[in-house]
């Protein structure tokens, strides 16, 4: 019951992902940060089982570390995506990992290709685009992005296309997602616009706990 | 007792040598010259051809270049037995950087990996280091045109310009005189020529004694050229050291 929803604009990538932590139909967490950053310039947000997540997710982020040291350059977001797919397509015949991934990275200049875009699904279909929406997010926003997404876009454009997506999520889905973390990365590297612990927006879980009346004992 | 230390590449020295390591290089010392020249249009590479005969049929147009990749040159003065297996090697090297990156290896990781391989025949196994040293040309998007040198010991290094080879002490006394940072192809075509001329036997070259590649940006993409016989003559020519009497010695 995950949803991921990513846009590239004019020199950056927005990923937003709800927070929510399910078991079953029970929520557990609701401050899950889904969108892990890779490097300085480099965004990886995964739905699926989540323990598959982690692990994969550290993974590539180590063997992206390995690599940086090892030729003192750092990796491009493309050879990133694409070692991820070959990753994720040779465990698929041993021990599959159940996670579809979105990319997102900014090259700088001058030998970089600025902002780009990435998906791969757990079969290792490894696509580059414009927008992207993994989990339950795809059945509901892919029109809305179809829609309203234009070629760069400012961040400030970009946020709002982003939040009709998360509002057509809201209003569709029968499954709540109250509240949703919103990262962006540009040159200026990664950007946290909507933290997943935030306390504002949504009824938080703690706060239910307070709210709860207090049991009287009778005598 | 004098060779108790010789036999083995794996043993030290009293004096903390590695005599089969100094001896590959020593080897290295008799083989063909191979100069290579950094410009900022691209990289020069140019090594003498030590023909044994007239008579022997050249199968291939190159004995001392190879093509790594489409971005990736070498040469080799050493054993060219010894230099087949790394190229092998390098050429898989690349071939599987590509496969897992969709792009194309960065040079110095692929001079890593195959210094990699020299240093372990220094170390384990004790059998005979690769008597083999490589100049690789080749240009990327991290560093743009590059020039490196390896020898038998796994050792490797960026060059502006250096030589491998017979008498490279001296080519390297041109080079260091005579090198630029600003030097357009032809400077550096005329350059490796200079050298060359001062580092092989006889004060006047052919072509067939020599081979020519460079390493050029093209629109974008990465272009390798063999020179021809020709242009060969034509350069000499113009170096005014081009050999009256082409008939082979």
């Amino acid at each position: 019951m995950e949803s991921v929803i990513a846009l590239e604009g004019d020199g950056f990538v927005i990923i937003a992902a709800d927070v929510s932590n399910a078991r079953s139909i029970v929520v557990m967490k609701d401050d899950v940060d889904k969108i892990r950053v890779l490097d300085d310039h480099k965004l990886f947000a995964a739905v699926g089982d989540p323990g598959d997540v982690s692990k994969f997710f550290e993974h590539i982020q180590k063997d992206v570390k390995l690599y940086n040291m090892r030729s003192g350059i750092t990796i491009s977001t493309a050879a990133m995506a694409n070692y991820t797919r070959g990753e994720l397509a040779r465990f698929l015949r041993r021990s599959p990992f159940q996670c579809n991934v979105v990319m997102a990275g900014y090259d700088p200049a001058p030998n970089g290709a600025g902002p780009s875009l990435y998906t791969c699904d757990y079969l290792g279909t490894l696509a580059k685009l414009k927008f992207a929406a993994e989990g339950y997010a795809q059945y509901f926003v892919l029109s809305t992005l179809d829609r309203y997404w234009k070629k760069n876009m400012s961040v400030e454009d970009g946020l709002a296309v982003i939040k009709k997506c998360i509002a057509e999520v809201q209003t569709r889905f029968v499954v709540s997602q109250r509240r949703f973390a919103i990262k962006v990365v540009s040159k200026d590297g990664v950007k946290v616009l909507e933290a997943a612990d935030s306390t504002t927006p949504g009824k938080k879980m703690d706060a239910m706990e307070t709210e709860a009346p207090a049991q009287t004992v009778s005598a | 007792m004098a060779r108790r230390y010789d036999s083995r590449t794996t043993t030290f020295s009293p004096e903390g040598r590695l005599f089969q390591v100094e001896y590959a290089m020593e080897a290295i010392g008799n083989a063909g010259a191979a100069v290579g020249v950094l410009s900022t249009e691209g990289v020069v590479l140019a090594a003498e051809k030590k023909t044994a005969s007239k008579l022997l049929d050249t199968m291939k147009r190159s004995e001392k270049m190879y093509k790594i990749d489409s971005h990736i040159m070498c040469a080799v003065a050493g054993i060219t037995a010894d230099a087949n297996i790394l190229i092998n090697q390098a050429r898989l090297a690349a071939q599987r950087y590509a496969f897992s990156y969709q792009e194309p290896i960065p040079v110095e990781h692929l001079l890593q990996q195959i210094c990699d391989t020299k240093q372990t025949y220094t170390q384990f196994g004790g059998l005979r280091p690769f008597g083999v040293s490589f100049l690789f040309a080749g240009w990327d998007v991290h560093y743009g045109f590059q020039l490196y040198q390896s020898d038998p010991s796994g050792n490797y290094g960026g060059w502006k310009a250096t030589s491998i080879g017979a008498n490279s002490n001296a080519a390297s006394s041109i080079l260091k005189s005579d090198y630029k940072d600003d030097m357009k192809l032809t400077d550096a075509l005329s350059l490796a020529i200079k050298v060359l001329t001062k580092t092989m036997d006889s004060a006047t070259l052919s072509p067939e004694k020599l081979e020519i590649s460079t390493v050029c940006l093209k629109d974008g993409s990465v272009v390798h050229h063999q020179l021809t016989d020709k242009e060969l003559e034509s350069l000499l020519n113009k170096a005014g050291v081009l050999a009256s009497d082409k008939s082979d010695s």
